[in-house]
């Protein structure tokens, strides 16, 4: 395996490993360490190095251990690495198993009276008197508590050589404008470094290194980012329940639509946002809201998708705009709500019963989070059908890097919605009635001042006038229409995207926050002479690429997040033909999938 | 041969351009007597069919904003959730009349849940739950109204108490609620007219026997039942805002509410002497009879200085749903300001 760790190799080559390394920090859940990982990560970020940041948390407010990753990668991959080469052992309750974990030479840092180094000799050590300094920063003992972690970014911002003046600007960005909070902070970092200098001597061959891999990027969780797209999407109503991991989705969006979408003049806001009692209630009234004109949405988890699927189903019968955001967490039932999953894409993609099938689009990066939920709104009003969004809390509520957003280019599109003055024009109005041939109906809005603009919405059996009907032709005709308009969303959803590799044999099949993971396995592979093409689905259902894709292979594999390979049977439904070329990786433990993982179970098929 | 024009309401329209398609209830269903009051009462109001959203859930009830009101758009949602819809739809146009059908059954059993959050919300819409006690469209079991010893058309005596909609919504801070018969056609389109005028979620239950499942002797839900034991609060008198007219009453004899658009709701007392703009007296009253088996009638509760949903939602004067693109995409810059707080 060593051959394959680009990495490594360098490590021992040269004996100084600079911006290629994952740092570990081991807390208390709510012991306040989230402002100093981020400091932390911001710091080596401004210096121009890739990183990337995850926060490994319990479902628990506070008590239960936490466990922060920043991984620093002058390649710029940002995808989980299994591999720690510094831990911070702050937790006295994990330090055992924490340093336990580790690999032979990589280090850890560690208040002293845990004597870790009696645990493992093989680790190179430095114990660092916490409480003691902690003493110095403060005389309350509750500030001492949360500068600590201050303490730490202290020590190991000297032992790496992160640069002062940056972590000045991370801890003024972090508490904004609180002055004193910025003192007290900054001190504390001060302390540690100063101890670090005169008490540590450097025996370990990580450093970081200014860079200007992050110039103009901007660091943001895929929530954040799910939230702008909505906002610029002109969303008028939000309806939501608060569940992990997709809370932050709604409350960032709220916090934006307050500041922004509030008229100065009149105090009166574009939007509303409406606290549902449960998911029914969310999923009734966006969809309530969609029907009567409204750009809504609701976003939620596994759970909540569950308990959506009966109006899911009504939305695509019924024909009603509206977007759905899932931020996939690991299921079934209560599952590990904290954890990662991709496990959610057959529920949603056939969510209801009946003959349902749903447009899905599957964002793989920061900037699709925003531009797909943008997009979600427009596909929403065009094609007359609940949307769903598939994230997960990897992408959601980790913190990435990116680059800027931009701004749409594109007017808003509000879809096949006939006025008073068109229905006059037209001569007749029928809500159900293909008048274009792509299987897409006319709508009208409630409050539309014509005779004839009127209909009945009914999720029983309806004619194209939107009549009750129970003939078996009315409902062919229906049934047949809706899967025409479906056919016809193949051309329209996002298309996937595609890197063919010259000679490359096998194929990679990936999609939403694998991708992280994939970028880096193929250059493992690459290494290893496997050269790989890659197809990164964004969007069902499939277009036509992926044929193409498949068949130009000896074999690909579909590599996901979760048990039972649901993207390689949905693409072996679909290309029934070429089933036996498809093959499978999954991973499925809770944790984000990583490079390593995959390379490894490629090369152990292609053996 | 003469031909006479049909008379027409204040905004020029006939009763007929108020009407539905034909029913396909039973024969001599309540609810076909309340599709006629709510027809006869959007009339006379004068409202615009165009700007009135109809909704519904699921069950015999549910199907009924099919029998009215063509010209207005209409929502036959899910089992229960017709709530949440409603919701939905008045937070994206609350320039447009809400008016609600439900069942026993879809309101006190499945869609208790959101009937309490839409009450709560004091969402604007008029709420109307058509009571027969039974399940009509799945052959008369009990529903969660049906009185603790009242017999199915079976025999089976319901042993579990009801759920009084009316108490609950009180409770919850409803800011109308009334409750009628659909044999008193006089009351109810009072009752209906005075819940178009409310601005907040009025309730009205009407005991609405279901002929085919519900209509037998030991029933408390059958006509004979609820004409007997009828016992209205008050003589109700609706004046709308459009046409003030005074009458003179003995003092004290006549309590005068007056709502947010400028009607009247005139309540003729009786002996009980009853108030409805007092919530205690109101969950006391409806309490008591329960306990002496009365069937009580009229407006038991109405407030209205209660905020509504869309207030609260502190909205502008055009309906959300078609602001335009200028208004709900925020400038470039912003979007460069929030990208440089990111950087």
């Amino acid at each position: 395996m060593n051959t394959l760790a680009v990495g490594s190799k360098e490590k021992l080559e040269k004996g100084r490993v600079v911006n290629d390394f994952s740092i570990q920090v081991a807390t208390v859940n709510g012991s306040g360490s989230q402002s100093s990982n981020s400091v932390l990560m911001r710091s080596i970020f401004q210096m121009g190095i890739p990183v990337s940041g995850k926060n490994l948390f319990p479902s628990n407010i506070a008590g239960l251990p936490t466990w922060f990753t920043i991984r620093v990668n002058k390649n710029g991959y940002v995808a989980r690495k299994s591999d720690i080469e510094i831990l911070i052992a702050m937790n006295p309750q994990t330090a055992i198993d924490d340093v336990k974990s580790l690999s032979t030479g990589a280090v850890c840092i560690s208040p002293v009276e845990l004597k870790l180094d009696a645990i493992r000799k093989d680790v190179l050590h430095y114990q660092v008197p916490f409480t003691e300094l902690a003493a110095k920063a403060s005389e309350n003992l509750k500030l001492r508590k949360l500068l600590m972690n201050m303490l730490y970014v202290g020590v190991v911002a000297e032992l790496l050589n992160i640069d002062h003046g940056q972590i000045e600007n991370s801890i003024s960005k972090q508490f904004e404008g609180k002055t004193k909070a910025i003192d007290l902070n900054l001190n504390a970092v001060k302390i540690g470094r100063e101890w670090a200098r005169e008490n540590l001597k450097k025996e370990d061959p990580y450093f970081v290194e200014p860079m200007d891999k992050t110039q103009g990027k901007i660091i943001i969780d895929g929530n954040a980012a799910c939230a702008l797209g909505s906002l610029f999407a002109g969303v008028t109503v939000v309806t939501w329940y608060p569940i992990t991991p997709s809370s932050s989705l709604c409350e960032q969006l709220i916090d934006y639509l307050k500041e922004y979408r509030i008229d100065k003049e009149s105090g009166k806001a574009s939007f509303a946002v409406i606290q549902a009692e449960d998911e029914l209630a969310a999923i009734g009234m966006a969809l309530g809201a969609g029907w009567a004109g409204a750009r809504s949405m609701t976003s939620t988890s596994g759970p909540g998708i569950s308990l959506m699927a009966e109006f899911a189903g009504y939305g695509y019968f019924t024909e009603i705009p509206t977007v759905v955001f899932d931020v996939q967490r690991v299921g079934p039932s209560t599952g590990m709500p904290t954890r990662t999953s991709q496990a959610d894409l057959i529920s949603a993609y056939t969510l209801s019963h009946g003959d349902t099938k749903h447009i899905v689009l599957l964002p793989g990066s920061i900037i699709e989070c925003y531009e797909m939920a943008g997009e979600a709104f427009d596909l929403a009003e065009k094609f007359q059908t609940p949307i769903f969004v598939l994230t997960d809390l990897d992408l959601g509520m980790n913190n990435w890097m990116s680059d800027p957003f931009e701004y749409p280019t594109k007017p808003i599109n509000r879809g096949k919605v006939m006025t008073a003055a068109d229905i006059e024009k037209a001569g007749v109005f029928e809500r159900y009635r293909d008048v274009d041939g792509d299987g897409i109906p006319y709508r009208t809005l409630p409050g539309t001042d014509h005779p004839q603009a009127a209909y009945f919405t009914r999720g029983s059996g309806h004619n194209e006038k939107a009549g009750y009907t129970e003939k078996p032709e009315d409902y062919l005709n229906l049934m047949n229409r809706l899967d025409k308009k479906f056919q016809t969303a193949r051309k329209f959803v996002p298309a996937p995207v595609v890197s063919v590799e010259k000679g490359a044999k096998i194929g990679i099949i990936a999609y939403g926050s694998s991708d992280f993971a994939i970028v880096e396995t193929r250059d493992q592979l690459k290494v290893a002479n496997i050269p790989t093409s890659y197809l990164r689905v964004r969007a069902l259902p499939f277009t036509d690429e992926l044929r193409k894709f498949v068949e130009s292979h000896d074999h690909v594999y579909v590599v996901e997040q979760n048990r039972d390979a649901q993207m390689r049977d949905l693409i072996r439904l679909e290309l029934p033909d070429l089933a036996m070329k498809i093959r499978s990786v999954r991973h499925y433990d809770g944790l984000p999938i990583d490079a390593q993982f995959v390379t490894d179970a490629i090369m152990e098929q292609e053996r | 041969m003469v031909t006479s024009t049909p008379p027409t309401n204040r905004i020029g329209l006939t009763m007929a351009e108020y009407k539905g398609a034909p029913s396909t209830l039973c024969d001599g269903c309540g609810h076909d007597a309340i599709t006629a009051q709510i027809i006869k009462a959007f009339y006379e109001l004068g409202k615009e069919p165009h700007m009135v959203a109809k909704l519904s859930g699921i069950g015999c009830s549910s199907k009924t904003p099919a029998y009215f009101l063509n010209r207005s758009h209409g929502f036959n949602s899910v089992h229960g959730r017709m709530p949440s819809v409603a919701t939905g739809v008045s937070a994206a146009n609350h320039t447009l009349s809400l008016i609600g059908v439900s069942g026993d059954g879809d309101t006190a059993s499945i869609g208790l849940g959101q009937f309490c959050h839409l009450v709560r919300r004091n969402v604007p819409m008029i709420y109307i739950v058509e009571n027969n006690g039974v399940y009509g469209l799945t052959k008369g079991q009990f529903s969660a109204t049906a009185d603790l010893g009242s017999k199915a058309k079976s025999g089976v005596i319901n042993e579990l108490p009801p759920i009084d909609l009316c108490g609950l919504a009180i409770e919850l801070g409803c800011s109308f609620v009334g409750r009628s018969f659909a044999g008193d056609p006089k009351q109810l389109v009072a009752l209906l007219k005075a819940a178009g005028s409310h601005k907040g979620t009025a309730v009205i239950d009407v005991i609405s026997p279901c002929v085919t499942f519900n209509n037998h002797e030991g029933s408390t839900k059958a006509y004979k039942y609820a004409k007997e034991m009828e016992t209205p609060l008050h003589e109700l008198g609706y004046i709308p805002f459009f046409e003030q007219i005074s009458v003179d009453y003995e003092p004290g004899s006549m309590q005068e509410v007056e709502m947010h658009d400028g009607s009247k709701i005139r309540l003729k007392k009786t002996e009980r002497n009853y108030d409805p703009t007092n919530q205690t007296q109101a969950i006391l009253t409806i309490k008591e009879a329960h306990d002496k088996k009365e069937f009580l009638t009229g407006l038991l509760y109405i407030n209205e200085d209660k905020e509504d949903f869309s207030t609260i939602m502190n909205v502008g004067d055009a309906p959300l749903a078609t602001l335009p693109q200028e208004i709900t995409r925020p400038a470039k810059s912003v979007l460069e300001e929030i990208m440089a707080g990111l950087k």
